[in-house]
């Protein structure tokens, strides 16, 4: 069971910042991860009160606080008109509207868990985060940071350049987590595929073989299908083996493509 | 047959604990009872095979607010079994409190009771254990008389001739007959031979194992637990402390869910030997982990069917084997095992000639199994169920012909189930109605929905008993009270399922008044009547006679008391309902009145006790179909559509035996699709928390349609029998038969998951 | 540490520790509807509602229920009388250990959405597990609620 020592709301980035630093001290996000944890914790850090629960839009962008919830996500009008749904089904499949609730944006982006959905999407959305101390930086740059960097995300910012999004997951059961993610992207002339729950974090495939020129088309979006799934890494858990998944990745992105095309 | 109308036998009447859950009014073991109670937790073994060489709680002990920490050196060492059964117990005497040999991981260690939860917890992690580990058997294929004993104990016991032996790993073992089925397979042109396995699913009802214990001011131990078997409860807590049965009180309040689970005695044995040592109250909550990896799930069982035809589709001989898998202890090894061909054999009792049914149950170093509803006929049924669809798949026929062609009809013996007879039997009018409710002759034929999806059917028939014939106790007393109302106790335990009110509704009928004037009152090893309890689908037909029985009797009472108001004799009386009346008209006295008169100077007690056996234990019949739509580029698996078509005979609460069937389908389709147990390499669990071990949510069990076609049972209490277990068992070999048919691969091992979908087609090309 | 909340609208000031859960919380403060039903966030018996937002009380510390506003079922027994009347002519209470988490979760989501279609209540109350029912009478406890409603 954790325990935790000493809880405080700071009242400032600074303040989050400068407690972070110090050995078992943690960041509270949803605390849905946390809290099956066993350790013990000295202060939990809350940043609720410092306004980041609020998604801003801008000409160019809108930034999501780290405090915003999966469920805000998933019901937001103009995200979800951005994303043409994928924001919405890219979560709704996380357990239930309770624990989307209290599930956070920059929970999900920032623990940069394997199983991500989120994380997933915004990788193929060519999303930045915002940190604390490092300041701002592509997504798909911090997902690769070490992680004993501590520093504290502030916001994950979507820009607004229209394209096409489409989101799959597929899943043994309908509120587990998933055995693959899948988020394809399309803007002008670049395609870009997140792969995530391999069952290791999310990565990013571009067609650099230019498979996707031409068009989709059925052929090749199988092609690119394959080409991702022979890109990527897989490994097997619980939830289904490398082979398993790098059968449906093709599946995944095949139709995935295909619907953008027709969406 | 002649049925009298009934007035509220056969009402969907609302459950009389119904608006109090819905609100959340306070009403199980850990609302009702005080929370300044010793805490109590069980350390467990990290290893699936170990001896204790050395245990120090010195430290432990320090941290303040721990008031007892106990190991194998402080319990009483006569071995004793958890399971709730009848005396003597089928199951083994294989446990103690706390042993120095662990057998699998999870295993109780040692014992922490302190103040608080934090205290509890810290002196817990300060226990050091020096272990010997040892190599453990997991497979079951493995353990019968192989090299490591999970038993070797010399005060190890076995109370009932069951073909126990544990210096063979052996709990229980038996072959039994009729005709020479390997003659009559020899002569048949179409023979299925099949292997199937199903795993070790979990009941995961939603309140885990808890139990509140305290001394009361007679010096004895109060228990109240959620548990479907108080009486039971008392026996064990007896053997296992070795104290005296009269110093045991059990009562159990509202139970959350059982399905089986509660009828091993999982938790109490912890905090009522901490209580006894100490002699203050203590309470032990189970953690969703610990119901998960140390309680009392199904037994896994490997079936081997081997199934005789003609090229006409005459099923003329069954030949079952099962290997069931116990775990580390013995509870409900021997019983469980035997509905894996008792009551899957006797599906086909229409033409067949010759069975035989044999088994093995084996101890492990796994999880020790116990009661699941269905209780290995589900095993059993998935099996022998999905050889007859195979069978049908073979001679290109459709599966409900086949089935119509074969099943067992009312009035028929029933060799493989003890020779009892299908007294009441509606198979046929459910496989009839299923069939048109459902649209089998539109939804059998595959259909392709495009883009990589297909559409396909699958169906299943199942049976059960009602009771354990000859061992199941059920009774009642039931008293009449002021005003005229009815106080009706009883030991059977409801525990979600609604009995309290089905008696009531039975009782009511028989008092000729509503079920509001009937209140119930259970279950109470000191206050309750006695009753085997609640499981074998035995409550609504072994305890609903018991009370029609002990109604008769007060009526009989009430007249008596009545006539001596009326200065009659009480053969010149009848029982009316809401008063006594003089036959020739001429005076009657209120209800209320002879309840009055009960009260005052009256020697005629006004409160009747019956008790009731079955010598036979009539089955429920049922069909279930199914529809799914199968990806197969994903290999996921849809079910679209569920009809299941239930005899249980006459349906006392149509409202209640509905909501029973659509749980139960819901739980046979989380076996079939969802619910895997995975173990390593070092015997560890995989799925041992609910985000893990997978449950069906309600966007997992597609659309459900359930109907009754009731047959009338004349030994059952206004022709019923039972309801609470068969509706598990269909679901599985259903959407087995569907998959198979989109895919053109069988799957006979559960649960069917999309990679095994989706592999299994890639590897038959 | 101290806090200050609404519970059931009332204010109540208490003495916590830093990792106390709201569900122990509340339990301790004999909102005894509120169950446990897993360690992992899974299966919605622990559901309250957070300033008016269903959340799961066995994730939420204690200490950030302060400053906020939280409702049990023991604070909306009409609110909930209105609609489980329907459940119960079902049967579809069963055993009862998930029902207020469900009730609760019903709540939000019919606040949220008056005359949400099938799919729709599935879809919200797909986080509150129960073993007993089949979900099915719970759905038709539901929609014979909202006919009632809307016809009345």
């Amino acid at each position: 069971m954790l325990t935790i020592k000493q809880y405080v709301k700071v009242q400032s980035l600074e303040e989050a910042y400068e407690l972070y630093q110090k050995k078992n001290n943690v960041v509270l996000g949803g605390m849905l991860w946390l809290k099956m944890g066993r350790g013990s914790v000295n202060t939990a850090i809350d940043l609720s009160g410092l306004g980041l629960d609020r998604i801003e839009e801008t000409e160019e962008e809108y930034r999501l606080g780290a405090m915003v919830s999966l469920r805000a996500l998933e019901t937001h009008p103009g995200l979800n008109e951005l994303t043409q749904g994928a924001a919405a089904e890219s979560v709704r499949h996380i357990v239930g509207v309770q624990f989307r609730n209290l599930a956070t944006v920059g929970g999900s982006v920032y623990g940069r868990f394997g199983f991500s959905d989120v994380l997933t999407l915004l990788l193929a959305l060519d999303a930045r985060v915002v940190l604390y101390h490092a300041g701002e930086m592509p997504l798909a740059e911090f997902a690769a940071l070490p992680r004993q960097q501590k520093d504290i995300l502030t916001h994950v910012i979507l820009p607004k350049a229209p394209r096409r999004v489409v989101y799959l997951s597929q899943r043994n059961i309908s509120t587990d987590f998933p055995v693959l993610t899948c988020a394809l992207s399309h803007q002008g002339k670049k395609y870009t595929c997140a792969i995530g729950a391999r069952p290791m974090a999310a990565q990013v495939y571009g067609d650099e073989k230019g498979i996707l020129t031409g068009g989709v088309t059925g052929e090749s979006a199988r092609a690119f299908a394959a080409d991702v799934a022979g890109r990527a890494r897989f490994s097997s858990n619980l939830r289904g083996s490398a082979d398993y998944r790098r059968e449906i990745c093709q599946v995944l992105i095949r139709r995935g493509l295909l619907a953008m095309e027709e969406g | 047959m002649e049925h009298k109308t009934l007035k509220t036998v056969g009402q969907p009447v609302r459950k009389k604990d119904a608006m109090a859950l819905l609100l959340g009014k306070p009403a199980y073991v850990d609302d009702v009872t005080p929370r300044d109670c010793l805490v109590v937790k069980v350390l467990r073994s990290p290893h699936a095979h170990a001896l204790i060489e050395e245990i120090r709680t010195d430290v432990a002990c320090k941290v303040p607010g721990i008031v007892g920490i106990y190991t194998y050196k402080d319990v009483p060492q006569k071995r004793f079994t958890m399971a709730g059964q009848t005396y003597p117990e089928p199951s083994p005497y294989d446990r103690l409190i706390l042993d120095q040999r662990v057998r699998f991981v999870g295993d109780a260690v040692a014992i922490v009771a302190g103040e608080d939860e934090q205290a509890v917890n810290r002196a817990m992690k300060l226990i050091k254990v020096k272990y010997q580990v040892l190599q453990p058997v997991l497979d079951p294929h493995e353990a019968l008389d192989g090299p490591i004993l999970v038993h070797p104990e010399d005060n190890w016991r076995s109370l009932c001739p069951v073909g126990a032996d544990n210096r063979r790993n052996l709990c229980a073992s038996d072959t039994c007959s009729d005709g020479d089925v390997d003659q009559v397979l020899a002569q048949c042109p179409y023979v299925v031979d099949r292997v199937y396995h199903t795993k070790a699913c979990n009941q995961a009802m939603m309140e885990t194992f808890r139990t509140y214990t305290e001394m009361d001011p007679y010096g004895r131990l109060h228990v109240i637990s959620s548990t479907q078997i108080v009486f039971h409860v008392r026996r064990i807590l007896a053997n296992a402390l070795d104290i005296p049965k009269s110093k045991i009180h059990v009562e159990k309040p509202r139970i959350g869910g059982g399905f089986g689970a509660k009828q091993t005695a999982v938790a109490e044995v912890y905090p009522a030997f901490v209580t006894w040592k100490t002699g203050r109250a203590a309470k032990m909550i189970y953690t969703r982990e610990e119901s998960q990896i140390a309680a009392s799930p199904r037994h896994e069982m490997e079936v081997h069917v081997r199934l005789g035809a003609t090229q006409e589709g005459v099923i003329r001989a069954i030949d079952v084997y099962t290997l069931s898998n116990t775990g580390a202890y013995g509870e409900h090894g021997p019983t469980t095992v035997g509905l894996s061909g008792h009551k899957s054999i006797p599906l086909y009792t229409g033409n067949l000639e010759a069975f035989r049914f044999a088994y093995d149950v084996v101890y492990t170093n796994r999880q020790s199994a116990g009661a699941y509803r269905g209780y290995g006929a589900t095993q059993g049924i998935f099996a022998v169920e999905s050889a007859v669809n195979e069978l049908a798949d073979r001679l290109g026929m459709d599966p409900v012909a086949l089935r119509e062609k074969n099943m067992v009809r009312e009035g028929q013996i029933m060799p493989a189930y003890y020779n009892e007879p299908a007294s009441a039997c509606a198979l046929d009018r459910c496989m009839e109605r299923c069939k048109e409710l459902f649209g089998w002759e539109e939804k059998f034929p595959v259909r392709d929905m495009g883009n990589g999806k297909v559409r396909a059917a699958g169906v299943a028939m199942a049976m059960q008993g009602s009771g354990i014939s000859g061992v199941d106790v059920g009774s009642a007393t039931i008293k009449l009270s002021d005003e005229g109302f009815y106080n009706l106790s009883i030991g059977a335990a409801d525990m979600g399922t609604g009995c309290d009110t089905i008696l009531a509704q039975m009782a009511a009928e028989c008092l000729d008044c509503s079920v509001d004037n009937i209140a119930v009152f259970g279950a109470d090893s000191d206050a309750s009547p006695y009753d085997s309890g609640s499981y074998a689908s035995s409550t609504t037909y072994v305890t609903g006679k018991a009370v029609e029985k002990a109604c008769q009797q007060l009526k009989e009472q009430i007249c008596t008391v009545a006539a001596g108001m009326l200065n009659c004799s009480s053969d010149e009386v009848e029982f009316a309902g809401d008063r006594v009346r003089k036959l020739d008209g001429t005076g009657e006295v209120t209800l209320s009145q002879v309840a009055t008169q009960s009260m005052c100077g009256n020697p005629t007690a006004v409160q009747a006790t019956c008790s009731h056996t079955s010598p036979t234990s009539p089955p429920p019949f049922m069909v279930g179909m199914v529809e799914v739509e199968v990806d197969k580029e994903t290999g996921s698996v849809e079910v679209l559509d569920y009809v299941a078509v239930v005899d249980c005979g006459t349906p006392v609460n149509p409202n209640l035996a509905r909501v029973q069937t659509e749980g139960g389908l819901v739980q046979g389709i989380g076996m079939a699709l969802f619910e895997g147990v995975t173990y390593d390499e070092k015997g560890r669990m995989a799925e041992n928390s609910f985000l893990q071990y997978k449950i069906p949510t309600r966007l997992d069990m597609g659309r459900l349609r359930v109907e009754f076609a009731p047959s009338y049972e004349q030994s059952g209490p206004f022709g019923a029998k039972s309801i609470g277990e068969i509706v598990i068992n269909t679901p599985s070999p259903a959407i087995a038969q569907a998959v198979f048919r989109a895919t053109g691969v069988w799957h006979r091992e559960l649960p069917i998951t999309p990679e095994k979908v989706l592999m299994g087609m890639k590897s038959r090309g | 540490m101290e806090i200050k909340l609404m519970l059931n609208g009332r204010e109540v000031t208490a003495s916590i520790q830093a990792d106390t859960l709201l569900i122990d919380f509340l339990r301790a403060r004999g909102c005894l509807s509120v169950k446990r039903g897993c360690e992992t966030s899974n299966c919605g018996l622990c559901t309250v509602l957070l300033d008016g937002t269903p959340v799961l009380s066995c994730s939420v510390l204690a200490a950030r229920a302060d400053g906020h506003s939280i409702q049990t079922l023991e604070g909306l027994q009409e609110e909930a009388a209105e609609f489980v009347t329907f459940i119960a002519d079902q049967g579809a209470e069963q055993c009862g250990f998930c029902n207020p988490g469900f009730v609760m979760n019903t709540i939000a989501l019919l606040r949220e959405n008056p005359n949400p279609t099938d799919d729709e209540i599935r879809a919200y109350l797909a986080g509150n597990l129960c073993r007993c029912s089949g979900y099915e009478g719970q759905l038709r406890g539901i929609r014979a609620y909202l006919n009632q409603r809307n016809q009345g």
